[in-house]
């Protein structure tokens, strides 16, 4: 299928910066709806064990305090735990706030303070006087190794991953070999925006809530079930959301709180999380790697062995795909993977941006590195040599595959053939350059999704579809995929999204966004042109009498006939002429079960390749990672602007992840302690030079209409790992347990 | 955060009875550290005093060819004031090396004297500090403590006092003007900060009430040879793990005076008269360097995450000597900017 390229590929600026700058936008804390009560969390002190008692008169003797809800006079809710699982609930039994005196993990938030101000309520909640009786925890990964287990088929589709042949067998049929372990520690996203739900009143248990999520649709069947509302009792907004990355995918406990203090006093309520609770639910888990890789003389993998130990909580189990890539990204005929986890006293780990991958394309790609090494190979040329044409673990040929293209256009831009492949071989002056590289998959997914068109009588279309922008540009794509298709300037277009009154949309996530919204936006589009057509028909436009709907484009506003192009009618007058303020669309039916569950006959995957530049000093152990190029091959690129955005973010994303990145807790407390942005460190613009974004030719027909794969997360992979592989380059030093700080260096 | 009221104080007076008249009062520079501590409940005043109308922000020249840098003087008029950039360079990078530029425009020099340690533990009423809460115990000793000190430690704090502006003012041996129920006195800045002991609630000297007025710099200001290194985690707007004040006086390649000081190693700037001893007179070399480094050094604690302080303030401390020796001031290595091998 050929798309016209009006506007799909071009770069375009974001349609929603203006309200962005002007502070038009606003934010789920933003809704400074009347009557307004506010309520402050109260975070536990403790990680495990019990409350045994909570004095709330004296907070609430204090003029303006509304009341203290905690597990004591919460009323009751549902029972099940189904009725507290999201879209995105891993197996297992979720956390309920407020249900029982039992203290899980650290920072457990036990009650909830409303009062007439928010510094009242923040008052309020740091006198009230609660006390715990305390109990041993266990938060420390390597001491729970031997527990660890292999995690159940999830209803959420994890699989475990999938072995094959004899990795024993190609371990000895090796000549060169590689082991290691290689370990982050817990991340946390902390997006900008704190967590925070206002939820307006209207009466009769009616509420409209503005939630900062990923996925308003998941808040609101998460508070319809937990609170028995109807879906025109609970509607959820969230039109800006001040970062993602993944922790908007699961409802937060603020909205929980907020909807209850609602529910109870009858009243308009607002709860905002801090910076310090912001460590207090999901984040990117532990984990602990081991990869063991065997090559043959020619330097073609014999065997791959991955294994991973992550931790989840003791209530659920938090699963991401951290080896199975390790079985698709090169070929091998004997692949052994094993992925575990270990349960501790922590809140359930999340989805973090590329979950899983992130994780696993450290192990693999810095494995790789090494393996490189020891068979005496150029790293790029080992893994060329490696080339997987065809998904063995699926055993499925790829939808597409332009990695080749990623790994030449990459390495010609980096000026990776001038590279000395003895470490400390390369020098800028006092300094040490080291040059690395890494790179990922990742799946390009799409999932059912609705969207509404509509062309009003001035000739304006207005698109809508309940999803999200976390900051990815959704509105700005979905504006131009939506103008392309139906021929209208951007400025006669306008995207809806982030509310549940709007056609149904998945969560935000997975990259799959731009794929799925895109198709189904598309789709609405094509199903309005057809009602266009039908409304030219029904005015005898004798030009349009008795032609299909591939008969016709539509071009400046105009729909025309394919044959003779002089042959037009305005848009707008057909709306004029139907005598409806409007003429409206939808796209088909969400599929059924029978169409989801239709074997899959193509791999399809995303890919890139990674070139990093480091000079460390080696005095002082300092790393500066001067240039990078991200290659990436991700079908079509429907914003380039946009879409390099996404990437350049991933690249300062995996620096961050390889230098500086960790939620450091204190074990004898099993909390986090470096619970700021002072402390948690992320890269500032000083640590931030060239970065390219180079997006190679990838053509796709099988994943969807459009060709899109998807780059929220791919550009993320094998970042860390080639910097790590840069500062081995440098200084003949492999830190395989990140973030790479000074001390690692001395 | 409690309620708390505010006042304005109109002069320097006025503001130390006002601060007499309460139990519980602060003074209130830029509130860039004070109102953190409030927010998380560290600290608990009950009355601000308001020091923008006490006429502290100037900074002018003394009769003695020194400066005097009012309190009120904010930490970015202070870097890029003309005189400080040409005589105290020093000072100058030292300020420019913390926090970041909002921050700077708002914090004053009064305030960040008394800026308080950035230990976790301490931010964190979770857990047991004796800085915070005397007695309670310290939780950095056998815990998280890679930014703590390994210089001057007691076995109830080991914590730093986290200022980059602090190092160049120990360095150049400045004098703390104050003014208080009692009267006007100054204290010379290496009195100032106290090292932790049995007493690690309190930071300094400064006795209730109390009100750091100014900052007088002595004439001398080793305008050509000195350097500010600060090693942290990310290139700007981090703390120091370690960070390296040096200032020179060279005769040709002979030291004629010396002056080192270090932050991010102990609970005060730590300036160490016996190190700068051993560089004067001596020739300007990679030796000389060393031993004063092993000199500063000697007597180090590491507390297992910040152990790797100690090697790193050694190089760090060659390093910054070197710079300042061979005039290529940096505030961090920023070095490789702009070159490909
Ligand atoms: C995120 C972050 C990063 C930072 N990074 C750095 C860094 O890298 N390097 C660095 O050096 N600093 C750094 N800082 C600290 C910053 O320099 C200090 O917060 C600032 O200097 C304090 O000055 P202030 O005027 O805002 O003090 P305030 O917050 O107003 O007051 C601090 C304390 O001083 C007292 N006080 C204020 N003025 C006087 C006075 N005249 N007399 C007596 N007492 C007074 C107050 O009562 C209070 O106890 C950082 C701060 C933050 C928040
Ligand atoms: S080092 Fe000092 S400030 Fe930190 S916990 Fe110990 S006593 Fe408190």
């Amino acid at each position: 299928m050929t798309l016209q390229t009006d506007y799909i590929g071009k770069p375009t600026n974001r349609v929603d910066g203006p309200a962005k700058v002007l502070g038009t936008a606003k934010y789920a804390a933003e809704f400074n709806v009347p009557n307004l009560l506010y309520g402050y969390v109260v975070s536990s002190p403790i990680t495990k064990g019990n409350i045994t008692k909570i004095d709330a008169a004296p907070v609430l003797a204090l003029p303006g305090v509304h009341r203290v809800f905690s597990h004591e006079n919460v009323p009751s809710l549902a029972w099940f735990d189904r009725s507290y699982k999201d879209d995105v609930a891993p197996g297992g039994s979720p956390f309920r706030p407020l249900h029982s005196a039992e203290i899980k993990f650290s920072q457990q938030p036990v009650a909830l303070v409303v009062a007439d101000t928010f510094e009242l309520a923040r008052y309020a909640a740091s006198i009230l006087h609660i006390e715990y009786e305390e109990e041993a925890h266990e938060t420390e990964l390597a001491k729970h190794l031997d527990e660890a287990y292999q995690p159940g088929k999830g209803k959420t589709g994890y699989q475990p991953p999938k072995s094959r042949g004899n990795f024993g067998r190609g371990w000895a049929q090796g000549v060169a070999h590689m082991e290691g372990q290689y370990s982050h520690h817990a991340q946390h996203h902390n997006p900008m925006e704190m967590f925070a739900s206002t939820v307006e009143w209207l009466g009769d248990k009616k509420l409209n809530v503005y939630d900062k999520t990923q996925g308003a649709f998941n808040s609101q069947q998460y508070i319809m079930k937990v609170f028995g509302l109807s879906k025109e009792q609970a509607r959820v907004v969230s039109k800006y959301t001040g970062g993602g990355f993944g922790s908007g995918l699961r409802p937060q406990y603020q909205l929980f709180m907020a909807v209850l203090a609602a529910l109870e006093l009858e009243r308009s309520v607002r709860v905002s999380l801090t910076r310090q609770q912001m460590f207090s639910f999901g984040h990117r888990p532990e984990t602990l790697q081991h990869v063991a890789l065997a090559a043959a003389a020619d330097g073609s993998l014999t065997g791959i062995n991955h294994v991973a130990v992550a931790e989840t909580s003791q209530f659920e189990d938090f699963t991401e795909n951290v080896v199975g890539w390790s079985g698709t990204l090169y070929d091998c005929k004997n692949v052994q993977l094993d992925y575990r986890l270990a349960k501790l006293d922590v809140f359930t780990p999340l989805d973090m941006r590329a979950p899983g991958a992130a994780t696993g394309s450290i192990g693999l790609e810095i494995a790789m590195d090494e393996m490189a090494y020891a068979a005496g190979l150029d790293p790029l040329e080992f893994r060329i040599r490696n080339y997987s044409d065809f998904d063995q673990a699926q055993n499925l040929p790829y939808s597409s595959k332009n990695l080749r293209a990623c790994y030449r256009e990459g390495a010609a831009k980096f000026g990776w053939e001038r590279r000395d492949p003895r470490p400390g071989s390369m020098r800028d002056g006092n300094l040490l350059v080291g040059w690395g590289m890494g790179g990922g998959i990742w799946d390009a997914q799409k999932q059912p999704a609705q969207a509404q068109a509509s062309l009003d009588a001035d000739g304006h279309l207005t698109v809508s579809s309940g999803s999200n922008d976390i900051g990815t540009g959704t509105y700005t794509i979905m504006t131009q995929i939506a103008a392309e298709s139906l021929g209208l300037p951007l400025e006669a277009v306008t995207f809806v999204l982030g509310d549940t009154e709007l056609p149904e949309a998945p969560v935000q996530g997975g990259s799959w966004t731009a794929a799925s919204i895109g198709t189904a936006v598309q789709e609405a589009c094509a199903a309005l042109g057809e009602e266009l057509l039908k409304q030219a028909q029904k005015m005898d436009h004798a030009a349009f009498k008795g032609v299909k709907i591939d008969d016709v484009q539509f071009a400046n506003g105009q729909m025309r006939l394919r044959t003779d192009l002089t042959q037009a009618v305005v848009l707008r007058d057909l709306v004029q002429a139907s005598g409806q303020p409007k003429i409206e669309a939808k796209n088909a039916k969400l599929p059924g079960l029978i169409d989801m569950v239709k074997p899959p006959k193509y791999s399809m995957h995303a890919h890139n390749a990674v070139f990093a530049e480091v000079k460390v000093d080696p005095d002082l152990g300092t790393v500066h990672v001067t240039r990078v190029v991200n290659a990436v091959a991700a079908g079509r690129i429907v914003n380039p602007k946009t879409a390099r955005s996404q990437v350049l973010g991933s690249v300062v994303w995996g620096i961050s992840m390889a230098l500086m990145e960790e939620s450091v807790m204190d074990h004898r407390f099993g909390r986090f302690m470096n619970h700021n942005y002072a402390e948690y460190h992320i890269p500032v613009n000083a640590d931030i030079h060239d970065i390219d974004v180079i997006f190679v030719h990838e053509e796709d027909a099988e994943v969807n209409p459009l060709g899109i794969k998807g780059l929220g997360e791919v550009g993320l992979l094998g970042v860390a790992a080639a910097v790590c592989n840069a500062i081995y380059h440098a200084t003949g030093k492999r830190v395989r347990d990140l973030p790479v700080t000074i001390d690692k260096l001395l | 955060m409690n309620s708390f009221t505010f006042t304005q104080a109109p002069a320097v007076a006025a503001a130390v009875q006002d601060n007499l008249a309460h139990e519980d009062a602060a003074y209130i520079g830029g509130g860039t550290n004070l109102l953190d501590l409030m927010k998380e409940n560290v600290a608990r005043p009950t009355h601000l005093i308001g020091l923008k109308k006490t006429g502290l922000a100037a900074i002018e020249s003394l009769p003695d060819g020194g400066l005097r840098l009012g309190a009120l003087a904010t930490n970015a008029d202070t870097a890029w004031h003309p005189d400080v950039e040409k005589r105290y360079p020093l000072l100058s990078q030292a300020v420019l090396a913390g926090a970041s530029p909002q921050l700077r425009n708002m914090a004053t020099d009064g305030g960040n004297l008394m800026q308080r340690t950035r230990c976790y533990y301490f931010y964190d009423l979770a857990t047991p500090c004796n800085k915070r809460e005397p007695g309670s115990g310290c939780s950095a000793i056998g815990g998280y403590n890679r930014i703590h000190a390994i210089l001057g430690t007691s076995e109830s704090c080991i914590a730093t006092h986290p200022s980059d502006m602090c190092v160049a003012l120990a360095a150049l041996a400045a004098t703390v003007r104050v003014s208080g129920p009692h009267g006007e006195r100054t204290i010379a800045f290496g009195d100032f900060h106290r090292l932790p002991g049995d007493a690690p609630e309190r930071d300094n000297t400064l006795e209730p009430g109390e009100l750091i007025t100014g900052l007088d710099l002595p004439a001398k200001g080793f305008e050509k040879n000195y350097s500010y290194l600060k090693l942290r985690d990310r290139t700007s707007y981090a703390f120091a793990l370690v960070s390296v004040a040096a200032a020179l006086e060279l005769d040709g390649d002979t030291i004629k005076d010396a002056r080192l000081a270090l932050g991010g190693v102990a609970h005060k700037p730590w300036r160490d008269p016996a190190a700068e001893a051993l560089l004067i007179g001596q020739p300007a070399t990679a030796d000389t360097f060393r031993r004063a480094a092993a000199q500063v050094l000697e007597g180090a604690q590491g507390y297992g995450h910040n152990t790797f302080k100690i090697e790193l303030a050694r190089r760090a401390i060659v390093r910054a000597l070197k710079q300042a020796t061979e005039m290529t001031q940096r505030t961090d290595d920023n070095a490789f900017l702009n070159s490909n091998p």
